[in-house]
């Protein structure tokens, strides 16, 4: 049945997602712009890798992507909540857990394709990894966006209005990616940044990430990467089906 | 055997002024086949009551069942039992009407071929077979409601729960819409639950009022019992007995002062 309900919750949105290819083009734009306008001033800084400059930036990239565009995803939900669709949906016998995984998953696979599209521009741009740490980063990207989307439809059911929700969520979201290092590595920080960095879940995605793009798969930064990926997706998937299943929405 | 029964189902809020007890205890019994008129002045707890009895809202206290379903221990016996209209309608203005059809339907676990021919069904009962391809967005008001009942019946439920269906509806739609819940109810059997703000509205289509007011039950009866006895004729107008009851009117729209 869960498996049923997410399928058909994942192709409703999926459709509307489609519907709107524009938009999803339009969402890999900034990033493209900090790898075209940002990435070449990188290239001869010492920042403290064992691989290129491109190594460092491009799994940075990848997770402001999922970043930005995933903690805006309950956008949607509140003119769905306004329209009634939510409540409408909630009074059908559909697994509250589908009602959330299902946009989750929409979300996850609409950003790990914009994140190919980046890779491939980071490759004409110099970009070289391995395959397989590639590959591990889009899980990552995929982990992220399903841990920010399901915490982000959770704030926008219970905000009054798209006022509400946009500032709060901006507010978080460019905090989180100064302190997480996205941009340049946090190896480069005074002592207090790095330790304030510390509390903030996303940097060991990150660390984890740009490992993986100089094919290193058994650090600690993995280890503790992966953990975190893990605890917070959890976290959040719990949170947001809780949210689905009791909301005054 | 009633198709809906509470006991003292209540629900209280908790806002940043304190508590606000929004339903104070319902005791109410439906009977199958029923037409029931859920009537009060705004605030009164009419769209919480409902909300908790289609399982949106969990009550804070008290106990409900609804064909046979408890409402805490299994909401989804529930959901399957009952059809619910929001004031707001439910679907996405961006999609077509044959799309949301046939995905309400596979929300009711219909397979795929059962949804597509279920959603024909429904545009043929209620009139929307042209528009079946238009966008949500395309639709009148009137076509607006039809298409949220018809989405409230895809499983055939035993219960529907209507809130305000024809606020905002001009009169010949309203007109096609009463028409329609007494058909549901005359060729199916249905239970009609509704709340309105329209005396006229309770008056015509119910067999039964219920009046709310602070979130307790006020009064309760046939609308002729009830003019009978709260304006002592069974020739009052619905205006009259229910100001009578309440002390006041059932919407903010008649505020004028009454010169004395």
């Amino acid at each position: 049945m869960l498996l049923h309900d997410t399928a058909l919750i994942f192709g409703r949105y999926a459709r509307q997602t489609l519907r709107s290819r524009f938009a999803m083009l339009f969402g890999v734009l900034m990033p493209l712009l900090y790898l075209l306008f940002f990435g070449p001033l990188l290239t001869g800084l010492p920042l403290g890798s064992r691989g290129s400059s491109w190594q460092v930036l491009v799994p940075g990239l990848l997770l402001q992507l999922s970043l930005f565009g995933a903690s805006f995803s309950g956008f949607m939900i509140i003119l769905e909540k306004q329209s009634g669709v939510i409540e409408r949906m909630r009074v059908t016998p559909v697994s509250r857990l589908a009602l959330l995984l299902g946009r989750v998953l929409r979300d996850a696979a609409v950003f790990v394709f914009q994140a190919v599209l980046l890779v491939v521009a980071a490759l004409f741009m110099g970009l070289r990894a391995p395959l397989a740490g590639i590959l591990v980063g889009f899980v990552f990207v995929a982990l992220l966006t399903v841990s920010l989307a399901s915490l982000s439809y959770a704030l926008a059911m219970k905000a009054r209005s798209q006022h509400e929700f946009g500032p709060a969520v901006n507010a978080l979201t460019m905090a989180s990616m100064l302190l997480s290092g996205l941009m340049l590595p946090m190896s480069l920080a005074p002592g207090w940044l790095d330790l304030v960095s510390r509390f903030v879940p996303f940097r060991y995605l990150v660390d984890a990430m740009r490992d993986a793009y100089v094919g290193l798969y058994t650090t600690a930064s993995m280890l503790y990467g992966a953990l975190a990926a893990v605890a917070l997706t959890t976290l959040a998937v719990t949170v947001g089906t809780r949210v689905f299943r009791t909301a005054g929405a | 055997m009633p198709i809906i029964s509470t006991a003292g189902l209540a629900r209280t809020f908790q806002t940043k002024h304190g508590p606000v007890e929004a339903v104070r205890g319902i005791d109410l019994t439906v009977r199958s086949g029923e037409i029931l008129g859920f009537l009060g002045p705004n605030g009164a707890g009419k769209t919480t009551t409902l909300r908790m009895l289609t399982t949106l809202l969990p009550p804070t206290g008290g106990a409900a069942t609804v064909a046979g379903h408890d409402l805490v221990e299994d909401p989804a016996g529930v959901r399957r039992a009952c059809g619910y209209v929001a004031q707001s309608g439910g679907v996405d203005p961006q999609i077509t009407v044959r799309e949301e059809l046939v995905t309400q339907g596979r929300l009711y676990r219909l397979t795929k071929e059962q949804a597509v021919r279920r959603a024909e069904e429904l545009a043929h009962d209620l009139d929307l077979t042209e528009l079946l391809d238009r966008k949500c967005a395309a639709l009148s008001g009137g076509q607006r409601r039809r298409l949220d009942i018809a989405m409230a019946l895809t499983h055939r439920p035993r219960v529907l729960f209507l809130d305000e269906p024809t606020t905002g509806l001009d009169p010949g739609s309203r007109a096609d819409l009463w028409a329609l819940v007494r058909r549901l109810r005359d060729e199916h059997g249905t239970t009609v639950f509704l709340t309105t703000h329209y005396l006229d509205e309770a008056d015509a289509l119910s067999d039964r009022l219920v009046v709310v007011d602070d979130g307790r039950i006020v009064a309760d009866g046939t609308p002729s019992a009830l003019k009978l006895r709260y304006a002592g004729s069974i020739d009052a107008s619905l205006q009259d007995t229910f100001l009578a009851i309440t002390g006041r009117g059932p919407a903010p729209a008649d505020s004028t002062p009454v010169a004395v």
